[in-house]
This record gives structure tokens, C-alpha cells and sequence, in this order.
């Protein structure tokens, strides 16, 4: 087995945890383009971890280039950056398209919450004048009448759900301007 | 050892399935004009392709097939390896995508009918320019991942087909589909950052990246270290897999998409990193005991969680999702046991779910069709209305429930087998997880088929109206090819059997692609650098 001198630097090894951090807090973020700069952050912390894998930097490794006594650095883990940033690239690219259609559609590019949350989140309205206890509060009006009204809220907030979601599906983009 | 002029005809299959669908992506990119020059090319790509890897399966049996990329020998340069097992999944996903291919066709010419505008926007969803370049680039990665030798090749073959299958998720840019792609994209690309951070931790510690060597360097390492890495790739494949607690994003993202996209996603996507954790667990790492009692429980909380949120469900596609999810358990469950029979099991499931899963998700895009809708209250009387419809669900159906004497049986009898076999309390647990999930899914599929085919026929469904040839055949294609599977159960669980054998004793597999400096791959990358022949 080969052992490699492989002590790292430790500002390379702290740039990692900072942009890894950084990365993290971004991608909790409910805007596409946070989240994108979260992954962009992510994807170079990741890529800088690579470098330090390859062990300390030596003399370029060109053959030839340099005396034999000298340690060349590793080019292999370089030539893994180089790939991955380009995939990076392509992939950010490709997220950025879908932030500026989000946008296009919306008027904001904020990932909305998945169909079964959603649906979980209406029951749970729908079911909520169970649990509340009407009884506490002096309204004046009857428990009917305040269930009626907890209900039309319900049926509101899915209105305007739904009035916004035609909204999004009626912008049918142009023939010539969907994602290529 | 191997009579280089015998079998050069068979080296040169093994790149094929990852370059002629490149070829032919490109080509059809630059034909955008001519869509049936288009189809042409795609067909005839992916076709040429399933017989190259039919070929595999037969060449492969004779020991791994191992191409050197660019000349280069294996430490140095990158690999790849078809083995039995990577030419039985590489094998089956070109029948698969080669059906769903013939069945976009279909789908675009019947839908193209109906909406004669013709302005390249065939069905109202799908693009057809893009489509096909696209699609091929997917069938490309996913053979890439399958064949590679090389750790970090193979992160370049999920990104491959991560990037096409976005594209395809989104495809027609409508509200629904980016709100589920952008869910998909960001859960995906940071499962890859997650396999590329463990890629350079792995090359850290041992200096290599090609699996052949770290077959032989991983065992030597540290092992806390080691657990370590191996926590990380199958935290990685485990998004991938949609794995228990990392499968949310699957049931959410898939069911938008349209029905070709979605079929050829849930036979396919999720059984790379599948193939992923399989690989890795028998080839790179020795078996640890605690990584094989996590896998186990995660496998039995997959199974039945899974299922569960099927049985929840009320629209035929998000309760096909979570079966898909549920189905992950029992692949999970053979390859945790660490057995010979169990990884069998597990590569015999593989198998015989993606063609399942695929050809439902084809039939339930017919069942749109033909009642306009996937929901189960708006759906019903099919039977009556559409009686071939209703054989080409059911027959999938009651495999995928594991009814007997179809190979979905046979693959859960193998895992219980292997699983009563192990006889530790966890296994037990599982084999107990795993009938009353096949149960769970036989009441879910027969709850989608008492509404859909059997309940009164809404007002609103066309009575009239014949299901387009150009969907039905490739879909009874695909059953066929399921029905199939059961035939030939017996020398396709044997060659499970041999595939398994080889992938676990790491021998066979490192011995081909870098025999320790005997005919091939002489020396160390570092020295070969250093005396001045590297790259």
C-alpha cells in the first residue's frame, strides 16, 4: 500500500467547513436562487475537499518539467474538480432556467410545499372546528354559526389555491419559449 | 488467461451501450427538423443497444468482460466492466427503455391526432426536438452507471442521467411540473454532492478511486474510517434509492411528469442507486455486521411505509410511486442479509421489479387516457369499456402483489428463504415485513382495480373510444417481457446466483480489471507517473 503524504493545510480544511456550512444554511432557504447559491457553495467546498485529498501541492505534473528529487502534485484529483465543476456549472445553469420559469409563472421563485403536505394541511384545516374549543370565547353567535364561518374559511383558502394554480396553468408559454 | 484475438469482437460490446445512445443523442439533436429521421435514429440506437448488452449476458458468464478507455490499463485509466451483473441490469433497462421509447412514439402520433396543430409540440407535453436527444443521453448514463469500474466515473454517470432526467421531469415548463423539479433537482444534485464528498474522503484515504483496487485497499484501512465512508455512499445512493427516511421526494416529483417519462424513471432511476448500494456493499467493502442491522431496519421501515402511503392514496400514479418506494425495501432487505442467496434474491428482484414497475406506469398512462383522468373516484367501468386494458393492468398487477406463478412470487419466496435462512430476529422481523407488505400492495392494486375497472362508469368517459395500437403493443411488449421473466425463473435465478457468487467473493472482479501487475495494468499509477508514461 502506498502511503501518501497527505498532511493538509488547515486554511484549505477550514475553507471546506465555511463553505459547507454556508452551503447548508442556504439550501434551507425557500427561494430557488438562495438554495441554488446554497448548492453552488456546497459543490465548492466539496471540490476543495477533493484537493486537499490529493495531498500538498508540489511541482506541476508535467513530466520532464521538473527534477526528480522534487514530488509532483497529483493530477488526478484535479482532473476530478475540473469534471465536477463543469457539471456543477451545467446543473446551476439548469436550475437557474427553473428559478426564471417559477418566476415567469409565480412572480416569485419560492418552492412551494408537496402535494401531500398540502393535502395533509387541508384536512387538518377542515378538521380543525373538532378540536377548537368554541365554548371558552363569547362570540355571540351560535357554535354553528362559528363552524360555518371556520368552514367558508377552508373553502376560501382552496379557492384561492385553485384560482392560482389556473392562473399558473393557463400562462401556457409560447411554443418558442419552453426550456430547450 | 483470456485469448485477447477470441474476444475482441466481445470488448467491443461493452461501450456500446453508453456510445451509440451518445452517438445517437447528438444526431438526433442535429436532425431536430425531421422527426422521423429523429425516431428512426432512436430506435434503431437503443436497439442496437439491447442486443450489445444481450450479447454481454452471454459473454459475461465466462468471467467479466474489462475494456481499458483510451488505451490506458486499469489503475491509470478508467474501466469499464461488464460483469454478469452489470450486463443482466444493463440487459434489461435497454428492453425497458427500448419499450418506453416505442411507446412515446405511440403516444405522440395518437395524441398528434387529436391535435393536429403541428407546431413540434406533439400531445400538448412532450417537445418532440428535445425528447429524443434527451431520452437518449438518459439511456446513456444509465448504462454508463452500470458498466463503469471507476468510482468517480460512475458519479459521472449519475449526473449524466440526473441532468437528462431533470429535463425530462419538466418537460412542456408547466406550473406543476417545475414546482415537482425543482423539488427533484435540488434533492438529487445534493445526494451527488453528498456521493462526491465521499468520493474524495475515499480518495483520501486510500488513493485510488477505481473499484477494482479499492476492493483491495478499503479492507486495509482503518476501520472506523471505513464505516465512515461507507455511512456516506449509502447515505448518497440511499436519496437515490428512495430509502425510508430519504424517499419523500420520490412520490412527490415522479407523478407529474408525463406517463412514458414517468414509467421509464420508476423502472430505472431508483434501481441505478440500487445497483449503486449492491455494487458497493458486496464489492468494496467487507460485511460489517452493524451497517447490514441498519440496512435491515431501514429496509423494513421502506417496506412498510411505503406501503402504507399506497393504501393512503386515492390517484392510481402516486399510489404506483409508493409502491415503488415500498419494493426498494425488499431489494434493501436481500443485499443487507450479506449472503450469497440474499444479494441472488435481491438481483433476481431487480430484475424482475423494473420491468413490473415500468409496465404499470405504462398501463396507467393507457388508463389516462382511455378515462381522462388517474384519479380513482373519477375512473370506473374500464373493465366493460376497455377489456384489453383491463388484462394489461391486471397481469402487472398481481406481479407486482407477488401472486403465484408470476416472477414477483418467485423473488419474494427467494428473499424469505434466504431471510428464515439468516434466522436472527431482524431477519425474522422482515420476513414477516415483507408478506405483509406483498399483502398491503395486493390490497392497494386491487383497491385501484375495484375503483377503476369495476365501479360505475362516470358520465363523463368517452363510451366509445379504441385504445391506439401504437400504445397497447409496446405495453403488452413489456408484460410479455415480465411473463417472460417467470418463464426462464429457473436459469435466470442461477445466473442471479452466479452473478451474486462473483460480485461477493471480489476475486473474479478485481482479478479481471487489475491482476496485481501480471499482463495488465503493471505497476501503480504513482510510479507509472513518476517514470514518465502517465497521463
Amino acid at each position: 500500500m502506498i502511503v501518501l503524504e497527505n498532511t493538509p493545510s488547515l486554511v484549505l480544511v477550514l475553507a471546506v467547513g465555511v463553505l459547507c456550512g454556508a452551503g447548508v444554511y442556504l439550501l434551507l432557504e425557500r427561494p430557488l436562487t438562495r438554495v441554488l447559491l446554497g448548492i453552488i457553495l456546497l459543490s465548492n467546498g466539496a471540490n476543495l475537499m477533493l484537493l486537499v485529498a490529493g495531498g500538498r501541492a508540489g511541482a506541476s505534473p508535467i513530466v520532464g518539467n521538473a527534477p526528480p528529487t522534487v514530488r509532483m502534485s497529483d493530477p488526478l484529483a484535479q482532473a476530478m474538480i475540473l469534471t465536477a465543476i463543469v457539471i456543477t456549472l451545467a446543473l446551476s445553469a439548469f436550475i437557474l432556467a427553473m428559478a426564471y420559469r417559477s418566476w415567469q409563472l409565480h412572480g416569485h421563485d419560492e418552492v412551494a410545499d408537496d402535494v401531500e403536505d398540502r393535502r395533509v394541511a387541508r384536512q387538518a384545516a377542515v378538521n380543525e372546528p373538532a378540536f377548537v374549543d368554541t365554548d371558552a370565547a363569547e362570540t355571540g353567535e351560535t357554535l354553528d354559526e362559528e363552524a360555518a364561518g371556520l368552514y367558508d374559511e377552508v373553502l376560501e383558502r382552496a379557492e384561492r389555491e385553485r384560482v392560482e394554480r389556473e392562473r399558473g396553468d393557463g400562462d401556457e408559454p409560447e411554443p418558442g419559449e419552453g426550456p430547450r | 488467461m483470456i485469448d485477447t484475438a477470441a474476444l475482441w469482437s466481445v470488448q467491443t460490446l461493452v461501450p456500446l451501450p453508453v456510445l451509440v445512445p451518445l452517438f445517437a443523442a447528438g444526431l438526433t439533436l442535429a436532425l431536430h427538423r425531421y422527426a422521423n429521421v429523429q425516431r428512426i435514429v432512436s430506435v434503431a440506437a437503443l436497439s442496437i443497444t439491447t442486443a450489445a448488452s444481450a450479447g454481454l449476458i452471454w459473454a459475461a458468464d465466462n468471467g467479466p468482460v474489462v475494456v481499458d478507455v483510451g488505451g490506458w490499463a486499469a489503475p491509470v485509466g478508467i474501466a469499464l466492466v461488464a460483469d454478469r451483473l452489470s450486463a443482466l441490469m444493463v440487459t434489461v433497462s435497454g428492453v425497458v427503455l427500448l419499450c418506453v421509447l416505442l411507446y412515446s412514439l405511440g403516444q405522440g402520433i395518437a395524441e398528434g391526432e387529436d391535435d393536429p396543430a403541428g407546431d413540434g409540440r406533439v400531445g400538448g407535453t412532450i417537445p418532440v426536438a428535445i425528447f429524443h436527444p434527451t431520452y437518449l443521453v438518459l439511456a446513456a448514463g444509465v448504462a454508463n452507471a452500470f458498466l463503469t469500474g471507476d468510482l468517480f466515473n460512475l458519479y459521472v454517470g449519475f449526473e449524466i442521467l440526473l441532468a437528462a432526467s431533470s429535463v425530462l421531469l419538466t418537460l412542456g415548463g408547466t406550473a406543476e411540473r417545475v414546482r415537482a423539479g425543482s423539488v427533484y433537482i435540488v434533492v438529487t444534485v445534493m445526494s451527488s454532492l453528498l456521493f462526491l464528498t465521499a468520493i474524495a474522503l475515499i480518495y483520501g484515504a486510500t488513493g485510488t478511486v477505481n473499484m477494482a483496487q479499492l476492493a483491495e485497499r478499503l479492507p486495509e484501512i482503518d476501520p472506523t474510517v471505513r464505516v465512515a465512508l461507507q455511512a456516506l455512499l449509502l447515505l448518497a445512493f440511499g436519496i437515490k434509492a428512495a430509502i425510508f427516511p430519504l424517499a419523500a421526494w420520490l412520490p412527490d416529483s415522479y407523478p407529474t411528469a408525463p406517463a412514458p417519462v414517468t414509467a421509464v424513471f420508476a423502472g430505472l432511476l431508483t434501481k441505478v442507486g440500487v445497483y449503486a448500494i449492491l455494487r458497493t456493499q458486496t464489492l468494496l467493502f467487507p460485511s460489517s455486521a452493524a451497517v447490514d442491522q441498519v440496512l435491515m431496519a431501514l429496509a423494513l421501515a421502506t417496506m412498510l411505509i411505503g406501503i402504507l402511503g399506497a393504501v393512503a392514496q386515492n390517484d392510481v400514479k402516486r399510489l404506483l410511486s409508493f409502491t415503488l418506494v415500498s419494493h426498494i425495501g425488499y431489494m434493501i432487505f436481500g443485499v443487507a442479509l450479506a449472503s450469497e442467496g440474499g444479494t441472488a434474491a435481491a438481483i433476481f428482484y431487480v430484475v424482475h421489479h423494473i420491468s413490473v414497475q415500468t409496465a404499470l406506469f405504462l398501463v396507467v398512462g393507457l388508463v389516462e387516457w382511455r378515462g381522462g383522468s388517474t384519479s380513482l373516484d373519477r375512473l370506473g367501468g374500464l373493465a366493460r369499456l376497455a377489456p384489453v386494458l383491463a388484462i394489461l393492468f391486471f397481469v402487472p398487477a398481481m406481479n407486482l402483489a407477488g401472486i403465484p406463478p408470476f416472477s414477483g412470487f418467485l423473488g419474494k419466496v427467494g428473499l424469505i428463504t434466504e431471510g428464515v435462512r439468516d434466522g436472527s430476529g431482524l431477519a425474522w422481523a422482515l420476513v414477516v415485513g415483507s408478506v405483509a407488505t406483498s399483502l398491503l400492495t395486493l390490497y392497494a392494486v386491487v383497491k385501484a382495480w375495484n375503483k377503476a375497472f369495476w365501479q360505475d362508469a362516470p358520465s363523463d368517459i368517452v363510451p366509445d373510444r379504441a385504445l391506439p395500437r401504437g400504445l397497447v403493443l409496446p405495453t403488452g411488449a413489456l408484460i410479455a417481457f415480465g411473463l417472460a421473466l417467470t418463464v426462464v425463473a429457473g436459469p435466470l435465478y442461477g445466473y442471479a446466483e452466479r452473478a451474486a457468487r462473483t460480485s461477493m467473493d471480489g476475486f473474479t472482479y478485481v482479478n479481471a480489471v487489475y491482476p496485481g501487475g501480471a499482463e495488465r495494468g503493471q505497476g501503480e499509477s504513482v510510479e507509472v507517473s513518476e517514470e514518465g508514461e502517465g497521463s
